[in-house]
């Protein structure tokens, strides 16, 4: 064995190394294989991350097919109700850099929820057909209204009432929604860190 | 002698407490007109039970619980309901709130009532009912209704009552001179809860900075088996967990209860208010209120009724507005500062502070954090703040949990010591409140997932049982028109050409 | 007077960043006099030099980053910089070498990182370093001590800056440097034939390093920051010297007495590990921090090419600093049973 070995150093060391391979790949194999997870496909990870408005604004007919228009390449700037927020968990999934939002798709605005004025509705049931969660009640010739829990903003049900009845109400900041903010290092108010204009006045 | 533990950090500020003690506890009055907010506690707001226009007496319900966690609320004297409106109410937002307006008509008729004095024979879920139907809120600050709070799991078996008279914020003394003038309600409160609870041991916790206190409550206490116990000056001491660490070497675990480690806590307000309520059937309707700061001539503690307006109790005490920079609700350290001087006192207003400019500076602009850690060894709850607000103002929601920000009590001690005087604790409220956000949007967006998935399918099924239909029907006509063509009975069309040749045929021969 | 609304606390503690540098600068007084004593007035000049410089290239970047100058000067970190690297740098050092080392530790190591509280690293340390790979020669040029050798003036002193063409002036090699050298003579002959060898270390050296324990202790007692860094790094120092000071052979490393007032040990202990911006958070995080910095900083002495070895310590450490934060994170309340769980 040793003269082998030592008569043949360069045949020993290929040896070595191919059996090293041989070895490490069966240990690979056999953990690829016993260890498998059975990860979230990428759609469904991104499909947790959109807002699930179902608003269309990006141009599918809702959240999933959007994340799975991203998950095969789409860009993923066009969301307006997730925002900037979205568009960065999104960029860090998918390890890309952050885009601005598609101003072409819409605004980010304030949420709102949808108010149907009651005694100017027909009872239509259009607004019931928009709706992608459901969250419109009603039935034909009978008053609608929107469960106020369930509705997404999403300004779907808008286009289709007929006489127009339907208004986007901003949500209001209540006692229990209130909250701090964070204090912002370029404002001017006393709580924060210096600004230029402080600055030279000091 | 008992033992008495440490809990990491902590600040000593300047007590500014003699200020408010010189003069013994004054009843402020009855002011012109009381605006009582339905939600003065933790929990879902009260309901009005009350009209406009109705007459209400002294220790009325004017509002009842609404849910468990939730207390009722009473008239704190007689006079007419003159509006159901929202009123803005003590809160860091100067929002506005629903709240019952009493006219008062000065003549504090009470309306009958009569307590359980022979508590002893009763059952203890008796009197939480009667603690819960007299409105009793926890009274130290934070509100929650007490009668929760004595709800322990029958499995618990609760070896500590704690009565917390720590009282460690500065400029407060709400509770130094209720434990100094009312000390014998105290104690009877004591018994009652020990009553209740049947707990191993009572235990009334005061900061050594109070020695009149304690006297007086070693006084009273004399045979009845509660103990006194004193312990060094530390904000914040107070702090339900660390009293609990103080005097017990436990530690609530994060996210539970002192119940869920044998522990219950009150405190000696909430006490005296029991022993009210048990004794007289008097429902909580004035509490202790200190007024004090640089900007009253006449610092004192006031016994107060609930909705009486600040700037009532300000006036009494020779407010000097052109002085006050701020008014706060609650201390220095955690209380929150109002936009306005004509919200109501609530249960849970310990103090009203009217400093000046010179006596609380407006906060000088934020420099950078030099991570010099000082914040670090003042948390008591053995945070990392300058970590935390590196990941608040990243908003970094995961890192924050992973440093714990959750157990952070907002006590405010990592502000009072930082030297570049970075508002951490506003960073770490609005981090919490973001995090939260995002919690509760995350349900809403999934609940939305579910819902659209589920409207999908039903689409899908709808069209396919349109489809189905539709299919059926064809078939049917198909299967007729073969039936038809096969001649099997006759062809309509051929037949009726028939009828009609034979009808006309007939006509002819005629 | 219109109410305020500012969220709690109100209070405020008397501790300001101001205050805190400008405590590290007053307890940096008595180590100055002392090196001006033994070595002249090379140390003071090059202070004041490199602290207009530093003032100087500190309001440059923050007006060029767009920051409120004066409010930023007011924080004293620039000056504090300044001071601490004008310390370690050699007495009658040139006034361009000055110039280069303000800048890389204030440009760089500072403001490209974001200024006060960003930077990674510690930014006196990184301007040696710069300047001791850049420029041995001048940078190992320490002028021999009051006893072994002439003292300059002020004049010479200040010639030795700004004209240092002119200047002549004797260097001499410090006493780490002959005891690395040394593998012929025992401790105690060493000692004894060599005149830059005082009582316990370096003449000069030791009673410097004295006096920079003393503004440390003060520092320390003034509560700028805790015990535990310095304490460890002294405590992990003394100990490396112990295990190898070879009962004071030839072969011997110098006793612990002789590394804790060598160099800038004493320096470096109470003013450059104790610098919170890029030292770990934790109070254990600090304790092996400043562990680690005495272990490296033995290592580097007695087998590493460079005369001290602070810098290179604290900079090696600074890198390891946001991995120590990571593992010793402390027990918060409420999750003290976790562990055991």
């Amino acid at each position: 064995m040793l003269e082998f070995i030592t008569q043949f150093p360069l045949v020993t060391a290929v040896l070595a190394l191919l059996c090293m391979g041989a070895v490490f790949g069966a240990v690979l194999g056999f953990a690829a294989v016993k260890f498998k997870t059975e990860g979230n496909p990428i759609a469904d990870q991104i499909n947790e991350i959109l807002p699930q408005t179902q608003c269309g604004q990006c141009g599918y007919p809702g959240c999933r097919p959007y994340s799975q228009a991203i998950a095969d390449g789409e860009a993923i700037n066009k969301c307006p109700p997730g925002g900037e927020a979205t568009i960065a968990a999104l960029a860090d999934l998918l390890d890309m850099e952050a885009i601005p939002l598609d101003e072409e798709h819409g605004e980010e605005k304030v949420t709102t929820v949808a108010y149907i004025r009651e005694d100017e509705c027909i009872g239509c049931t259009k607004c019931i057909q928009a709706c992608p969660v459901d969250a419109i009640l009603g039935a034909a010739k009978q008053m609608h209204t929107v469960i106020i829990g369930e509705c997404t903003g999403c300004d779907l049900c808008v286009e289709p009432c007929p006489v127009d009845c339907i208004d986007m109400i901003p949500q209001e900041e209540t006692l229990q929604t209130w909250q701090w903010d964070l204090p912002d290092p370029n404002s001017r108010r006393v709580e924060i860190i210096a600004t230029d204009a402080q600055g030279r006045a000091a | 002698m008992r033992k008495i533990y440490d809990f990491h950090g902590g600040i000593h500020p300047p007590e500014n407490k003699h200020q408010s003690v010189g003069e013994p506890i004054e009843a402020a009055g009855i002011p012109q007109q009381l605006i009582i907010p339905l939600s003065q506690h933790i929990g879902a707001p009260a309901a009005s039970v009350v009209t406009v226009g109705e007459r209400v007496l002294k220790g009325q319900q004017i509002a009842e619980a609404k849910g468990f966690v939730s207390v009722p609320q009473h008239a704190p004297t007689s006079g007419v309901i003159s509006a159901i409106e929202n009123r803005v109410i003590a809160h860091p937002s100067g929002f506005s709130a629903p709240c019952i307006v009493i006219d008062t008509d000065g003549l504090d008729q009470w309306i009958d009532h009569s307590g359980q004095p022979d508590f002893e024979s009763v059952e203890p879920s008796e009197l939480i009912k009667l603690i819960r139907s007299a409105g009793i809120a926890g009274m130290g600050g934070a509100g929650f209704p007490t009668a929760v709070k004595l709800t322990v799991k029958a499995a618990t078996k609760i070896e500590t009552l704690i009565l917390n008279g720590t009282e460690c914020e500065p400029y407060i003394t709400a509770d130094d001179v209720l434990m100094r003038e009312r000390a014998e309600q105290i104690i009877r409160g004591a018994t009652i809860l020990r009553h209740i609870l049947s707990p191993g041991e009572t235990v009334i916790g005061v900061e050594d900075n109070k020695p009149e206190a304690i006297a007086a409550l070693r006084a009273a206490a004399e045979g009845t088996g509660v103990d006194i116990v004193s312990f060094p000056t530390k904000y914040p001491s107070g702090g339900e967990k660390q009293l609990i660490e103080i005097l017990t070497d436990k530690q609530v675990p994060s996210g539970g209860l002192p119940s869920d480690i044998g522990v219950v806590c009150q405190n000696i307000g909430t006490a005296v208010a029991i022993a009210n309520a048990v004794d007289k059937g008097e429902p909580l309707i004035s509490r202790i209120t200190t007024v004090t700061g640089d900007a009253v001539d006449k610092p004192r503690n006031f016994d107060v009724l609930l909705g009486t307006p600040m700037a009532f109790l300000l006036d009494k005490a020779a407010y000097q507005a052109g002085k006050n920079n701020r008014l706060i609700m609650g201390g220095p350290m955690m209380g929150f500062s109002t936009p306005r001087v004509d919200v109501p006192i609530v249960k849970t207003t310990n103090c009203i502070l009217a400093p000046t400019e010179s006596e609380l500076p407006t906060p000088p602009p934020a420099q950078a954090c030099i991570r010099c850690g000082m914040c670090a060894d003042a948390c008591p709850a053995s945070l990392l703040p300058q970590q935390l607000f590196w990941f608040s103002q990243g908003k970094e929601h995961e890192k924050l949990e992973e440093h714990k920000l959750f157990d952070c009590i907002e006590c405010g001690a990592c502000s009072w010591v930082c030297p570049s005087h970075i508002p951490l604790v506003q960073y770490y409220r609005s981090a919490k409140a973001d995090i939260l956000k995002a919690r509760s949007d995350n349900e809403k967006s999934e609940q939305s997932r579910a819902r659209f998935e589920a409207r999908e399918e039903r689409l899908v099924q709808l069209a396919a049982e349109r489809e189905a239909k539709r299919a059926a029907r064809k078939k049917a006509a198909e299967e007729r028109a073969k039936k038809a063509a096969a001649g099997d009975g006759e062809d309509p069309i051929q037949a009726a050409i028939e009828r009609a040749k034979a009808k006309k045929a007939a006509q002819e021969s005629s | 007077m219109a109410l305020m609304r500012i969220t709690s606390p109100h209070a405020h503690g008397p501790m300001s960043t101001t205050r805190v540098m400008q405590s590290v600068l007053l307890a940096t007084v008595p180590g100055i006099l002392v090196l001006t004593h033994f070595f002249g007035y090379g140390t003071l000049v090059n202070i004041v030099w490199g602290a207009m410089l530093a003032l100087l290239f500190e309001s440059a970047a923050l007006r060029l980053r767009g920051r409120p100058v004066s409010f930023y000067l007011k924080d004293y970190s620039a000056v504090v910089t300044a001071t601490l690297l004008c310390i370690a740098l050699p007495p009658y050092a040139p006034w361009w070498l000055i110039v280069v080392g303000i800048a890389s530790a204030i440009l760089i190591a500072k403001h490209l990182y974001g200024g006060l509280g960003y930077n990674p690293f510690n930014p006196a340390m990184v301007g040696y370093v710069v300047l001791l790979i850049s420029f041995p020669v001048q940078m190992t040029a320490w002028s021999p001590p009051r006893g072994a050798g002439e003292l300059h003036g002020l004049v010479a002193a200040l010639e030795a800056c700004f004209t240092p063409g002119n200047f002549d002036g004797v260097t001499m090699a410090t006493p780490l440097d002959l005891l690395k050298q040394n593998n012929a003579l025992l401790m105690e002959d060493l000692w004894q034939q060599t005149p830059l060898f005082g009582r316990w270390a370096g003449l000069g050296w030791e009673w410097a390093n004295i006096a920079f324990l003393a503004g440390g202790l003060w520092l320390l007692y003034q509560r700028i920051f805790t015990w535990h860094a310095p304490a460890a790094m002294l405590a992990s120092l003394g100990l490396m010297a112990a295990l190898f000071y070879d009962g004071g052979s030839s072969a011997s490393g110098g006793s612990p007495l002789f590394h804790w007032l060598s160099g800038a040990t004493m320096l470096g202990a109470f003013f450059i590990v104790t610098d919170p911006v890029t030292s770990a958070v934790s109070l254990r995080g600090k304790l092996i921090y400043g562990a680690l910095i005495g272990v490296l900083v033995y290592l580097i002495r007695a087998w590493g090419n460079y005369p001290d070895a602070l810098a290179f310590a604290v900079l090696i450490m600074n890198f390891a600093a946001p991995f120590i934060d990571h593992y010793t994170q402390p027990t918060t309340y409420g999750h003290r049973d976790e562990g055991s769980k």
